[in-house]
C-alpha cells in the first residue's frame, strides 16, 4: 500500500474528491430521485435489528463464564450425621474446599461459657465472620449449645487448629503447655493461636479473630446440612 | 452461469440428501420408536424405568440428578424418594453402585454408560434393541438379541415382555448355497405387561435415553424457532436496505 | 512527506489525532470507501466475505471452548461433555463451532468454484490464487486436527488411519509417523501437540494468509463474472467506469450474503446440529477406544473427496503410497491451474462447450467422489470412485489443451448489468 499508487492512478486508487454515496455513479436519463429520508430509516432499522442481534449473541459468551453446574454441584451443600458424637468428640467434614469442625459439647461446657470473657479479644463476636443467627446466641456461637459448628480455618494464616476439649488439661495437645484455667477449646499448632469452645479466640493470639462460621440448620435432631439457613420447602 | 450448467449442479446438490441417507445406514432394519422428546410424562416414566431396571448396571455418569429433576420437572423430595437408591447428592452424576471390573468379569464386558447411547446408536436403535430379546442356548444368559448379536447383556425386562424366539427364513448366500438367516421374532410366552403396555415402556425408556444424550435437546429446538424468526427478519431489512443503496448503480 | 499525510489532512477531533499518527483514514478510503470493485458481482462473490466471517465465528467460539476444554486423552471426552451440560450456554457455543467447520468448507468449495467459473485464476491473480490454494491446505490441517480434539471413537482411529497414511512412504515412513505421532500409536501426546496447532499455530497462519490473500486482491482488484478488466476503462478521475465503491454498495450487500447464511446457520445448529451424522458422526459419541473400530471409519465428509482417491489407486509393487500420492496430487495440482489454463477468455460466459463440459462433469465427478468416501469400499463405489478420480485429474492435466481449441465467444468491452 504504497504512496506510488495515489500518483499512478491504477487500481483501487484514492482519489480526491469524495464519493457521495446516493451519487449517480453514471449520468443516465430519468434516474429517479435519492430519498434520502427512506435510506436514513432503512439504515437506522438494519442497524437495530444488528444491534439486538449482535447483543443476543453475546449473551451466550458472557454468560458461558458464570459457575457452571459442575461447580455449583461441587458447592453445594454437605449433610452430616452427628448422632454418635459423646461429648467431647468431633467430626471434620469438607464444604467448598474448606474443613469445617462438629462438636458435640457437654451441658457442663457450655454452663462454663461465659466464665472466661477476660481471656477473650472479642468475647461478643462483633467482629466475627458467620450468620446473624449464630451472632444471637451469644456465647454459645451456635443453633443448639450441644452442638458447635464452625470452619476448622485459623484465623491466622489458615493452618487447621486441633481440638483440646477438656477443660482445665493443660498437657492434652502433646508438646505445649495451654495454661492454668484451660476452658477447652482449639490450639493452633503453627504460631499458638488459642479458642475457646465456641471458636471465640483467646487475647494477644497471632490470630486476629474468631473462628469463622458457616450457614447451617439442622433436618433431624443429629443430623446437621451445612451451607444451607433453612431447609429448602418441600412442595 | 448458462442453464445447462446450472442444471447439473442442481443434479450434483440433489445427490446430497442420498449422502445424508447413507451417512447413517444398519444392516438390520430398526423399528420406529415414536419416542417424542417433549413428552414430560414420558421422560418422567422412563427415568422412573432406568432407575428400576437399569440403573443397577449402567451409569448415566453425565446426567446429574438435579439437572434431570429440574428437566423433567420432578419436585426434589420425589427425585430423592424414588429415583435414588445410591448415597448420592443431587449434583452428583447417575452412577450405578456396580463395580466396572467385577462387571466385566461377571458380564464378559462392563456394562457401558449409557449417557451417551442415543446419539451414538439412534433412540430406534434402543427401541428396537429392548424389544429384540430371543431365546437362545447357544449364548450364557440363554437369550440373544437381533440387534445386537451375541449381546452380552441379559434379557433384564423378560419379566415384562414375555419370552420370545426367534424366526428363521431360507436366503442364500454370496456364493448362492442356502441357508437359514434371522427374520425377526416371535411371542413365546407372555409377560406381566400386555404387548401393548410393553411397548409404551420401551418407548419411555428409549425416549428418557434420548433425553440424557441431549438434555437441552427441547430447549435448542424451541429457542430455534425464535431464532430463525429473528434472522429471517433481519434478512429482509438487510435486503431491503440492499435494494435502496443498489438504486444508485446502473 | 506532505503528500503522504495530504489525504489524511489536518482532521479534527479524535479522528484527527488518529489520523496523524495512525493511517485510519487512509487505509479505510483506500481499501473500502474508494475502492471500486465491478459492479456485476453475483450470487458466486458471496462466499468471500462468508468466509471470513465465518473464520471470525471459529475463531471466537474457539477461544471460549478452550476455556473449558481439557487437551488430555484423559479428560478430553468428559470435557465436551462438560461443556455441552454444565458449562452455561457451552452447548451452543460448542454447535456454532462444529457447524462452523463444516460451514467453512461448504463456503470455500463454493468460493473456489466460482474461480473456476470465472477464470479468478488467472494473470495478474495467479498469487491470490496461490494464497488461497495455501489456505485451503492449512484449513484441511486446522480441520482434521480440531476432528481429533473431541476424542471420540472417530477422532481416534481417523486419526489414526490418516497418520498411518504417511507410514507408506519408502524408507522414511515408519519414523515419521512415530514422529508425527509423538508415540507408537495415536495417543495423550499426539492429542497435547493437535490441540497446540489447532488452537495457536494454525490460526495464526490462517489469519496470516488471509491478510495476505487481500492483499494480493487489492493490489490487482477484484475479477468478475464477465472475466474483464474493469480497469481497462476508467473516467476522468481514474475511476473504473464499471466499478462501484466498496462501502457502501458491497457492505450492504455482503450483509444480505451474511443474514442469508446466518439463517441457514442457525438452522442447522438449533434443528439439526449433527446434520444425520455428516457434521457430528455417531461414533464420535462414544469415547476413544484403541481396541475397538467402529464399524465403519470415514472422515468428515469434506475430506471424503479426497478419501476416496486414497482408496481409488490400488497397491503396486507391494506398497500403498501412490494412494498417498494421488491424493496429494490432486491438491497440489491446483496451484499450477493459473498456468493450465490456457483460454484466451477468462469468464465461462465466453469459453467454448468444451471447458463448461468439463467444468461439469468435474463438479459431478467431485460430489460423487465426496459420496464414495462416505461408504464403505463395497458394490460400485469402488469403480464409480476410480472413474472419477480419472475425471477430476482430467479436468486439470488436458486443461492445457482443451482450452486451447475450445471456440469462445466475443469477450465485451464492458461488464454486462449487475445485480
Amino acid at each position: 500500500m504504497s504512496n506510488d499508487r495515489v500518483d499512478r492512478g491504477a487500481h483501487g486508487v484514492l482519489h480526491t474528491a469524495a464519493v457521495t454515496a446516493g451519487e449517480s455513479l453514471l449520468p443516465v436519463e430519468g434516474v429517479e430521485e435519492v430519498d434520502h429520508s427512506r435510506r436514513h430509516l432503512l439504515t437506522a432499522a438494519t442497524v437495530g435489528i444488528g444491534a439486538v442481534g449482535v447483543a443476543f449473541a453475546a449473551v451466550p459468551f458472557i454468560a458461558s463464564w458464570e459457575p457452571s453446574a459442575r461447580a455449583k454441584a461441587l458447592g453445594a451443600p454437605v449433610s452430616v450425621d452427628a448422632s454418635k458424637l459423646e461429648d467431647g468428640q468431633m467430626l471434620k467434614v469438607a464444604y467448598r474446599g474448606q474443613p469445617v469442625f462438629v462438636i458435640r459439647r457437654s451441658k457442663s461446657v457450655v454452663a462454663a461459657l461465659g466464665n472466661h470473657d477476660d481471656l477473650l479479644a472479642d468475647p461478643k463476636s462483633e467482629d466475627s465472620v458467620q450468620p446473624d443467627y449464630i451472632k444471637a446466641s451469644g456465647a454459645d456461637r451456635s443453633r443448639t449449645p450441644d452442638y458447635w459448628v464452625g470452619y476448622a480455618v485459623c484465623t491466622h494464616l489458615g493452618c487447621s487448629p486441633l481440638g483440646a476439649f477438656e477443660p482445665n488439661n493443660p498437657y492434652q495437645v502433646q508438646g505445649t503447655d495451654l495454661g492454668q484455667n484451660w476452658p477447652g477449646g482449639f490450639y493452633c499448632p503453627c504460631h499458638g493461636s488459642k479458642y475457646d469452645i465456641s471458636g471465640r479466640v483467646f487475647k494477644s493470639m497471632p490470630a486476629p479473630k474468631n473462628l469463622p462460621i458457616p450457614s447451617y440448620t439442622f433436618s433431624g435432631d443429629a443430623r446437621i446440612v451445612i451451607g444451607e439457613d433453612e431447609l429448602p420447602k418441600s412442595s | 452461469m448458462n442453464s445447462g450448467l446450472k442444471r447439473l449442479l442442481i443434479c450434483a446438490a440433489l445427490t446430497l440428501p442420498a449422502a445424508i441417507a447413507s451417512a447413517q445406514e444398519s444392516e438390520v432394519e430398526l423399528q420406529y420408536s415414536g419416542a417424542d422428546i417433549n413428552d414430560i410424562a414420558s421422560l418422567q416414566r422412563g427415568a422412573r424405568n432406568f432407575m428400576n431396571y437399569c440403573s443397577g448396571c449402567h451409569s448415566l455418569s453425565y446426567v446429574r440428578y438435579s439437572r434431570m429433576a429440574e428437566d423433567l420437572r420432578i419436585p426434589e423430595k420425589d427425585l430423592a424418594a424414588n429415583l435414588m437408591f445410591t448415597s448420592s447428592k443431587p449434583g452428583d452424576g447417575i452412577v450405578s453402585a456396580m463395580p466396572a471390573d467385577a462387571a466385566a468379569e461377571w458380564f464378559g464386558k462392563a456394562p457401558p454408560d449409557l449417557s451417551l447411547i442415543a446419539r451414538e446408536r439412534g433412540v430406534d436403535y434402543i427401541y428396537s434393541y429392548l424389544k429384540g430379546y430371543y431365546l437362545d442356548d447357544t449364548r450364557p444368559w440363554g437369550v440373544n438379541n437381533m440387534y445386537l448379536p451375541s449381546a452380552a447383556m441379559p434379557d433384564v425386562l423378560a419379566s415384562l415382555q414375555g419370552l420370545q424366539k426367534a424366526v428363521y427364513k431360507n436366503d442364500k448366500d454370496a456364493s448362492g448355497n442356502a441357508h437359514m438367516v434371522l427374520a425377526g421374532v416371535e411371542a413365546l410366552s407372555p409377560g406381566s405387561l400386555s404387548p401393548q403396555e410393553f411397548d409404551v415402556f420401551v418407548r419411555d425408556t428409549a425416549n428418557f435415553l434420548d433425553y440424557c444424550g441431549e438434555p437441552v435437546k427441547a430447549k435448542r429446538q424451541s429457542l430455534g424457532i425464535f431464532v430463525t424468526l429473528f434472522l429471517l427478519v433481519g434478512f429482509v431489512f438487510a435486503l431491503l436496505l440492499k435494494k435502496e443503496y443498489w438504486k444508485d448503480v446502473h | 512527506m506532505a503528500a503522504a499525510h495530504e489525504s489524511a489532512g489536518p482532521g479534527k477531533g479524535l479522528l484527527g489525532w488518529i489520523d496523524r499518527r495512525f493511517p485510519l483514514s487512509v487505509l479505510w478510503r483506500s481499501q473500502v470507501s474508494e475502492y471500486y470493485a465491478p459492479k456485476n458481482f453475483n450470487f458466486w462473490y458471496y462466499f468471500g466475505s462468508l468466509a471470513l466471517f465465518i473464520l471470525v465465528n471459529q475463531l471466537v467460539t474457539g477461544i471460549f471452548l478452550t476455556m473449558s476444554y481439557k487437551p488430555s486423552a484423559a479428560e478430553a471426552f468428559s470435557s465436551i461433555e462438560y461443556i455441552m451440560r454444565d458449562v452455561s450456554w457451552g452447548w451452543l457455543i460448542r454447535y456454532m463451532h462444529s457447524t462452523g467447520a463444516s460451514a467453512f468448507f461448504i463456503v470455500i468449495y463454493l468460493h473456489m468454484f466460482r474461480a473456476l467459473l470465472y477464470g479468478s485464476h488467472r494473470k495478474p491473480r495467479e498469487l491470490l490464487w496461490i494464497f488461497g490454494c495455501l489456505l485451503f491446505l492449512v484449513l484441511m490441517a486446522e480441520g482434521f486436527m480440531g476432528y481429533v480434539l473431541p476424542w471420540g471413537n472417530m477422532s481416534f482411529w481417523g486419526a489414526q488411519v490418516i497418520t498411518s497414511l504417511f507410514g507408506s512412504i519408502p524408507v522414511i515412513g515408519g519414523g515419521l509417523v512415530d514422529w508425527i505421532r509423538g508415540d507408537y500409536v495415536i495417543a495423550d501426546a499426539t492429542l497435547n501437540r493437535f490441540f497446540a496447532l489447532h488452537v495457536a499455530a494454525l490460526p495464526l497462519a490462517l489469519i496470516f494468509l488471509v491478510i495476505a490473500h487481500l492483499m494480493a486482491l487489492h493490489e490487482v482488484g477484484s475479477n468478475n463474472p464477465d472475466g474483464i478488466e474493469i480497469h481497462d476503462h476508467n473516467d476522468a478521475q481514474g475511476r473504473p467506469l464499471d466499478g462501484i465503491p466498496f462501502h457502501p454498495y458491497y457492505t450492504v450487500k455482503d450483509l444480505v450474503g451474511v443474514m442469508g447464511f446466518l439463517v441457514l446457520f442457525g438452522a442447522v445448529i438449533f434443528f439439526a446440529p449433527t446434520l444425520g451424522g455428516l457434521f457430528l458422526e455417531s461414533p464420535n459419541f462414544a469415547p476413544a477406544n484403541p481396541l475397538q473400530t467402529p464399524p465403519h471409519i470415514a472422515p468428515v465428509w469434506y475430506f471424503t473427496p479426497f478419501y476416496a482417491m486414497l482408496r481409488a489407486v490400488p497397491s503396486f509393487w507391494g506398497t500403498q503410497v501412490w494412494g498417498v500420492l494421488v491424493m496429494g496430487a490432486s491438491i497440489l495440482v491446483l496451484f499450477f491451474v493459473p498456468w493450465l489454463d490456457r483460454s484466451p477468455v477468462a469468464s465461462v460466459r465466453y469459453r467454448g462447450p468444451i471447458y463448461k463440459v468439463m467444468l461439469a462433469i468435474f463438479v459431478v465427478a467431485f460430489v460423487i467422489l465426496a459420496i464414495c468416501g462416505l461408504k464403505p469400499p463395497a458394490g460400485i463405489y469402488p469403480e464409480l470412485a476410480k472413474v472419477c478420480t480419472v475425471l477430476y485429474f482430467a479436468f486439470f492435466l488436458l486443461m492445457p489443451w482443451y482450452t486451447r481449441i475450445d471456440r469462445v465467444k466475443p469477450v465485451p468491452e464492458r461488464v454486462t448489468g449487475h445485480e
